[in-house]
């Protein structure tokens, strides 16, 4: 697992309109540039934050990627106790899931 | 001349971002209470304002992480946010140079600090930003304390870096203010994300209040996080402020609000 590559990614994605312009235009190839693994690939390729978050990736890091997605704040900490539900408790990182996957902290 | 105003409040974006899915009463208060701390940072007539800010990856990573850093441009950009999601438009942050060579040369002598020409802001300066000098019309200095990739810097070194600020903020002519902007307990970016722990917030920001070095330093990352959440590890921003204030707190706000993340603080801090 390249988790560090996989964070990479998404701190040059948020904070580089360059690189948000190559993720737009040819996301294959832009992917080429950091080793990532297959799942890990496959996650950024279909916008998966669930997944992502289980994987690892920082949670401040991938707010802003699911702010660039668009996803709506609810959608956002759903998709988060998605991948819980469906890949299990956050692999590495200090972003780990305390609550439950059926509460609503903060309402959403 | 030296350091005129000192103070810290939250940052979350939800602040911005989410305020109208706050209860209206609770975010008004809060809004209003970080305008109002925008006034008495006006009434100091500062000629620039250093935020203490904890970043979330907007200029520095993994790469070559510095625990502390200061931004040295005439200036800056920001948020590196979507403008829609932040609730904060894409603008240009003016910044002064030459006076933050001359400070973090002073800071230098104290603290091994690193400095940047490039600086994005992220939520964590552009939400009080939005509140304290919404024209952008102040010169600001960001400072960052690395607070979320570990291993983090030891709170002893920040109480020091807070010092070094102080130190650096008095041996200029200029007139200086000072923000230090976190959260207390919170878990943000998580299905946690609302989750605050009201208890040891309130001891902490009553330590805080009455700048009380040893109980501010007596945390352990360990402790934080399990009592206070990854986000707790920003309280690295108000402890460098107490230091660099020395005086008594006055707690202006503090409201646990879960759809904006964190307990909202805003406090000032008496120089001494």
């Amino acid at each position: 697992m390249s988790l560090y590559a996989t964070q990479k990614l998404l701190f040059h994605l948020n904070r580089d309109p360059a690189v948000q312009q190559r993720y737009r235009d040819d996301l294959p190839a832009l992917l080429d540039d950091y080793d990532l693994d297959a799942e890990e690939r496959e996650a950024i390729l279909g916008g998966d934050v669930g997944k992502l978050y289980v994987l690892g990736a920082n949670g401040q890091l991938l707010m802003h990627f699911a702010a660039l997605l668009g996803m709506p704040w609810a959608d956002y900490i759903e998709s988060m106790r998605e991948g819980v539900r469906r890949h299990g408790p956050v692999r590495a990182g200090i972003y780990a899931m305390t609550t439950s996957t059926d509460e609503k902290v903060a309402g959403v | 001349m030296s350091l005129v105003f000192a103070a810290i409040c939250s940052h979350g974006p939800g602040i911005t971002g989410r305020a109208h899915l706050a209860d209206p009463a609770q975010k008004d208060a809060l809004h209003a209470q970080m305008h109002g701390l925008g006034e008495s940072l006006r009434e100091a007539r500062p000629d620039a304002l250093i935020v203490v800010a904890a970043e979330h990856f907007a200029n520095f990573f993994m790469n070559n992480m510095p625990p502390y850093a200061m931004g040295m441009a005439d200036a800056y950009e920001g948020p590196i946010e979507d403008p829609g999601w932040l609730g904060i438009a894409k603008t240009r942050i003016p910044g002064d140079a030459a006076l933050s060579r001359r400070l973090i040369g002073e800071v230098m002598k104290e603290v091994d600090v690193a400095f940047a020409e490039e600086w994005k802001f992220d939520h964590g300066i552009m939400v009080p930003l939005h509140f304290l000098t919404p024209n952008y019309d102040l010169p600001v200095i960001p400072a960052n304390i690395n607070c979320q990739g570990p291993p983090l810097t030891p709170l002893p070194r920040t109480w020091a870096f807070g010092e070094a600020l102080r130190r650096a903020c008095d041996a200029v002519p200029e007139r200086i203010a000072l923000v230090g902007t976190g959260g207390i307990s919170h878990w943000p970016a998580t299905p946690d994300s609302g989750k605050i722990n009201e208890a040891w917030d309130r001891d902490f920001l009553a330590r805080w209040v009455r700048n009380d070095r040893a109980a501010l330093l007596d945390y352990s990352d360990e402790q934080t996080y399990r009592d206070a959440g990854q986000g707790g590890f920003e309280i690295r921003t108000f402890i460098a402020v107490a230091a660099a204030a020395g005086g008594e707190g006055e707690l202006r706000h503090y409201a646990p609000i879960p759809i904006f993340s964190v307990g909202c603080t805003v406090a000032t801090m008496a120089i001494a």
